[in-house]
């Protein structure tokens, strides 16, 4: 029999090289910030040693984002790889279905009513909610039995409405302010999140993640096509829906709590590919590790580079991303044998 | 029912958005046969196939040695139906060994890297079987067309399965892989497989196979031995052609001539 050992040793060191680079950069962004520290004085202040000032900066300050850019980051690049292995479409990406822009939608709702400053959950609540009711809208519109392309034109019509209502509820805000934070919002980021954010945000991005988990060996069977998949006994209608409700509740989540950030879901693949292969099941567990990694650097980053204002953490993901999506689109293009335009 | 009977049909028809595409098709096929199954365009072969391996709803019955088709969860039906579709798509560029043992899925080994030891034997028989074992460990989307449709056979081999459901198998492919792939089927058949293989080549269908099922107009037009189904009535009615016929080295030869 063919030997399959190295390939798997490959992927398996892979791996854990991912996990001690995840872990060395949350160290790196519990370190980060006006008051800089080195990853020893966190590893002490993380487990009650220091000072107090430094224990309250670790893990009252900054604990909360990095558990936020660890696990968003890991949904975001596990939607991602879920759903290029759903699609057979490596340009797939998790506001393919309008899931993060309703929620963005929720939100910004919720700010421009000023209950956001009253009740932080408010702002989450509305936002999952949003996802939700996009995903319900998605299969009222398609049906149950949709095939990809209605899906996928449902999803459009669904994000484009999204962002529409977004613009609406901008448009009627009461004075410029309101106005400004909602743009700020949208923009993404991670800071000044507390715990309360973690606990409103984690079950559902857990749920979504252990809902895209539980179908990853039947993304493997759709790379044979649905029929085939469908032949070997994947019920392919109910897969495309757990795959779109975990990305709903996933990503519905995270976007709640952080507003949009971009192309990680798209990027996080596409790194791994090369080293892990093509297998979309193989692929889910790199992918998301990738993702934390991504939005953890990301979000240091915004906090070392020096400019006047804030850089917001979407802003950057969206600025490196937007020409990674611009080569694979070129490489898609060149694969597929287009013209010469 | 006897012993000797492994798929039966009866009134199975199915209507696609209105237009009736297969009506009232009755038949009942033993293993260790290969079936052809030809008609012209648009008489309803893709979908008797596909209604047969339950990827398309049907009224009727279909009995697979004595259950119900309709009764059997997806994963059992799965068990009993290797089913290659036309194309031979693969969307990624995965190893063909791990193509192949996609073909393990339905008797629950999902991961090709952890394969039980009877499932790795099976896999090793399909690859064998269809002599492909040489380029295991290559991408499948490296290979020539006429490779590709090896690994697609093996890989429905890989199932086990008492039925092998084969739409179009030599559709695009040069003469030589056409014969090897109708010669690997009909080794498959001569195993104790029931082989059903749609086909538009009625030369291959009248030499490979023991049973030919005519379809037209989503009626099935005549079935039997490839002497009988496809007599000169039939490829005339049917076809509405007139076939050269001749024997070589006692095998059958039918070569669609003119048009009638």
């Amino acid at each position: 029999m063919v030997s399959i050992a190295p390939a798997a040793r490959r992927r398996t060191v892979a791996t854990i090289a991912l996990v001690g680079l995840v872990t060395l950069l949350a160290l790196g962004s519990l370190g980060t910030g006006p008051v800089k520290l080195s990853p020893l004085t966190v590893l002490d202040a993380l487990f009650g040693g220091g000072s107090d000032v430094q224990q309250i900066i670790v893990r009252e300050i900054r604990l909360p984002r990095a558990i936020l850019a660890l696990a968003i980051g890991a949904i975001l690049g596990l939607s991602g790889a879920a759903l290029q292995g759903l699609l057979r479409n490596p340009l797939a990406s998790p506001s393919l279905f309008g899931a993060p822009q309703s929620a963005a939608f929720g939100a910004v709702l919720m700010i421009s009513l000023g209950l956001a400053d009253v009740r932080s959950w408010a702002l989450p609540v509305a936002g999952i909610t949003m996802a939700f009711l996009s995903v319900f809208m998605l299969l009222g519109i398609a049906g149950r039995n949709a095939g990809l392309l209605l899906l996928i034109l449902a999803g459009l019509a669904i994000s484009s409405l999204a962002g529409a209502a977004t613009a609406l509820v901008m448009n009627l805000s009461p004075n410029p302010f309101a106005a400004l934070e909602i743009a700020f919002w949208l923009l993404g980021s991670l800071e000044d999140r507390s715990f309360r954010h973690v606990t409103l945000a984690l079950p559902f991005i857990v749920a979504g993640a252990i809902i895209l988990m539980s179908q990853r060996s039947a993304f493997r069977a759709l790379s044979l096509g649905e029929e085939t998949a469908q032949s070997l006994g994947v019920n392919v209608s109910r897969l495309r829906l757990l795959v779109i409700l975990g990305v709903a509740l996933g990503v519905g989540g995270a976007v709640a709590v952080t507003g949009t950030i971009g192309f990680i879901g798209l990027i996080a693949p596409h790194l791994m590919r090369p080293i892990i292969g093509h297998d979309p099941a193989r692929l889910l567990i790199p992918s998301a590790l990738t993702g934390s990694g991504l939005l953890l650097a990301a979000d240091i980053a915004v906090r070392l580079i020096p400019s006047t204002s804030d850089i917001k953490v979407g802003v950057l993901t969206s600025i490196i991303g937007v020409p990674f999506f611009l080569y694979l689109i070129m490489r898609e293009r060149r694969a597929l044998g287009g013209g010469v335009a | 029912m006897t012993d000797q009977t492994l798929l039966t049909a009866s009134h199975l028809s199915v209507t696609l958005s209105g237009r009736p595409v297969l009506h009232d098709v009755a038949f009942s096929l033993s293993p260790q046969h290969l079936v052809a199954l030809v008609g012209p365009n648009g008489a309803g072969k893709t979908t008797l196939l596909r209604a047969l391996a339950g990827l398309q709803l049907s009224t009727g019955a279909i009995h697979i040695a004595g259950d119900a088709l309709a009764s059997l969860p997806l994963r059992e039906r799965a068990k009993r139906f290797g089913y290659l579709p036309q194309g031979h798509v693969v969307h990624w560029p995965l190893d063909v060994k791990d193509v192949v043992a996609l073909g393990r899925y339905p008797h629950g080994a999902t991961d090709p890297a952890r394969l039980t030891s009877s499932d790795k034997a099976a896999v090793e028989r399909a690859m064998r079987a269809t002599d492909i074992v040489a380029f295991a460990d290559r991408r499948v989307t490296e290979l020539s067309g006429g490779e590709r449709s090896r690994v697609a056979l093996a890989r429905v081999l890989a199932v086990e399965a008492p039925i092998v459901l084969a739409d179009e198998p030599t559709a695009s492919l040069d003469p030589r892989y056409q014969i090897d792939v109708m010669k690997n089927l009909r080794d498959v058949a001569d195993s104790g497989v029931l082989v059903i293989v749609v086909t538009h080549d009625l030369g291959l269908a009248a030499r490979f196979a023991d049973t030919v099922l005519v379809m037209s107009n989503g009626r099935l037009a005549a079935q039997g031995s490839p002497q009988q189904a496809l007599s000169d009535v039939v490829v005339a009615k049917v076809f509405r052609i007139s076939a050269y016929r001749a024997e070589h080295r006692n095998e059958t030869i039918i070569l669609p001539w003119a048009g009638v």
